[in-house]
């Protein structure tokens, strides 16, 4: 479930004008930037800055830029953009660094819908003038590249049917690549990047019921194996997602300093999604609320806009 | 008594891609018992003396008609079908009949568009309830599957804006892994994959250029009897090329039931694309015959297409 909490009558002239207002003039009034934007949907979003551009003849995102600064910039930035579009600028950041993070082409590919990842592909290639398969390729090598290359490329079938023959036999070779730490890579990334995510799911169960432990446990080892990494992090992303988001908001929390990238990410792509249900799983695992781990350990306007997107009244 | 020319117009009829129906009428329909017996007697492949005195039919001749019937409702159908479900629908058949038809996958992916390719995609979710990539991967196991289950899964980016020193390069990578590896292993030569299956097709057109400046060949000269290997680059880079072959070849005296099939479909799902180029049937008309002579003349002929 989502976490936003959206007013019922939205108007969008009158948000466009009271962002206007908000940026006019010395200094900004980040209270009421947060104010409107962090209360409002997808489709209100595109609507406030189409408004904006119509009254003003100005690109809402630009001015926005060269308002605000630091963490709370980026978090604003990546909020108002289109989810088919903010996934694409959050896969380009990830390809472009020196060293790669693959996890979140990972992320992308995996949590996404079939279709919601055509969506970004080609809002990508509007954005950038090259796929987003050319570029993982070409920063990337090995089977990392393989896996991450057939992860993005994929459009899976997305019924429910499941074929329990097809489940035991992929447990079993899953099984086969995955002992004596022979990896058959070329199998895993078959499995992996074909299969519709019900016929995973089954196929993961399937493996936890033939071996007595997930999969993921068997593939823990060296953290200096990227490519290992790379595929529990997609095996993660693809049986259970909600429990990987809060893994990754667990770890960029605990960190010394905060990893203000992962947990700015996390939370504005999963504030109109599942949030509420990963705030639960936090919860119980930590025994803190997420609101009160966030409100710890930032500060200022990027963490009023994350209570915010995290459901807090104001 | 069927004069000679009744059987040498019923062998005719016969003879080409199609059949021409009205000859057909015209022999038949007038024929009595001891007309149709000298037909029967004088046919050269349709008939045979059986050892109980009569003519009868040779059954695997009788299974060959059959395809030369079912040519103009092919036709047809290919057609009228919308042309992601054709598409779907000609993947996973060559999916199915196996490895001679794996250049029909390679055409599907590499000729169509970006949009094309993935309206095809989902109308395969649709129709068969899985994604082609699963199916791929469940019925190839040879090496090809590899490049088939890559270029399936592009989405091309579709525009200018090419970088030529890129290009250069990867032509040099391409060229390495043809000249200095071992030829056979280049369905298993990773960056080779990558670059025909992700790069833009304007990039690969870029790349063709730069390898036949710097080595003095064509990149699909150097992949002569690389079988999709070969395609794949002509369908992405000079896909005239790749269709004016499967044409001829279609119509060349020993083709095969699958050649001829072919003629079908480059006509029917290229038709603009050969209005565009001026294509002149001047190969292929002569061996096609009757009512699918007119479909595929008249999908071709120059004039408004509605």
């Amino acid at each position: 479930m989502a976490t936003i909490d959206v007013p019922e009558q939205v108007s969008v002239l009158a948000d466009a004008e009271a962002l206007r207002k908000a940026c006019k003039g010395w200094g900004t009034d980040e209270k009421a930037i947060i104010s409107v934007l962090g209360h409002r949907n997808a489709v209100q979003r595109k609507q406030i800055r189409l408004a904006y551009e119509d009254l003003y003849q100005e690109d809402l995102i630009k001015r926005l830029e060269s308002e605000l600064s630091g963490d709370f910039e980026k978090a604003v930035y990546r909020w108002v953009l289109d989810p088919a579009d903010r996934d694409a600028v959050l896969a380009n950041v990830a390809i472009k660094k020196l060293s790669p993070d693959h996890h979140v082409i990972v992320e992308i590919s995996c949590t996404r819908s079939p279709e919601e990842l055509l969506a970004v592909r080609r809002a990508y290639q509007t954005r950038y003038k090259h796929s987003l398969e050319e570029d993982v390729a070409a920063h990337t090598k090995g089977d990392t590249r393989k896996l991450l290359v057939s992860l993005v490329s994929a459009f899976r079938y997305d019924g429910e049917e499941i074929n329990t023959r097809v489940a035991n036999s992929e447990a079993k070779n899953l099984h086969e690549a995955v002992k004596d730490k022979e990896f058959n890579h070329e199998e895993i990334i078959r499995i992996l990047s074909t299969r519709s995510k019900m016929q995973l799911m089954a196929t993961f169960n399937r493996y936890r019921d033939d071996h007595g432990t997930t999969i993921t446990k068997n593939l823990e080892g060296d953290s200096g194996d990227e490519f290992l990494k790379t595929l529990r992090a997609t095996i993660r992303c693809l049986n259970d997602p909600k429990k990987y988001f809060e893994k990754v908001l667990r770890n960029s929390i605990r960190r010394v300093g905060t990893d203000e990238d992962a947990l700015t990410r996390v939370i504005v792509t999963r504030a109109e999604k599942d949030l509420k249900d990963i705030k639960e799983l936090y919860y119980k695992r930590n025994s803190v609320s997420l609101d009160q781990a966030v409100a710890k350990d930032t500060s200022g306007d990027y963490k009023a806009l994350l209570l915010t997107l995290l459901g807090k009244e104001d | 008594m069927a004069l000679p020319v009744d059987i040498e117009a019923l062998d005719k009829a016969f003879s080409g891609i199609g059949v021409d129906e009205k000859s057909l009428i015209s022999i038949l329909t007038n024929s009595n018992e001891e007309h149709k017996k000298s037909l029967r007697k004088g046919s050269s492949k349709l008939f045979i003396e059986d050892a109980k005195g009569f003519e009868r039919s040779d059954q695997s001749s009788i299974k060959i008609l059959k395809h030369q019937f079912k040519r103009f409702k092919d036709a047809v159908m290919l057609s009228v079908l919308h042309p992601w479900e054709r598409d779907a629908r000609l993947i996973e058949k060559a999916i199915r009949k196996g490895p001679k038809h794996y250049n029909v996958i390679v055409e599907m992916a590499c000729t169509r568009s970006s949009d094309q390719l993935l309206g095809a995609r989902k109308a395969y979710h649709s129709l068969f309830h899985h994604s082609i990539e699963e199916h791929l991967v469940t019925h190839i196991k040879g090496r090809e599957r590899k490049l088939l289950v890559a270029l399936v899964s592009a989405y091309r980016f579709d525009g200018p804006g090419v970088n030529e020193d890129v290009a250069k390069s990867e032509a040099q990578i391409l060229y390495e892994a043809i000249n200095n590896g071992e030829k056979n292993k280049l369905l298993d030569h990773e960056d080779a994959i990558m670059i025909l299956a992700t790069r833009s097709k304007q990039h690969l057109q870029a790349l063709y250029q730069h390898y036949n400046q710097s080595y003095d060949k064509t990149l699909a000269q150097d992949l002569e009897g690389e079988g999709i290997l070969k395609d794949t680059v002509e369908c992405l880079c000079t896909p005239q090329t790749y269709f004016t072959r499967v044409l001829e070849a279609a119509v060349k005296e020993d083709a095969d039931e699958e050649s001829k099939r072919s003629l079908t479909r480059v006509i029917v799902t290229q038709k603009e694309q050969l209005v565009k180029e001026g294509f002149v049937p001047n190969k292929i008309q002569d061996i096609l015959l009757g009512l699918y002579k007119d479909f595929m003349l008249a999908s071709i002929a120059s004039g408004d297409i509605k």
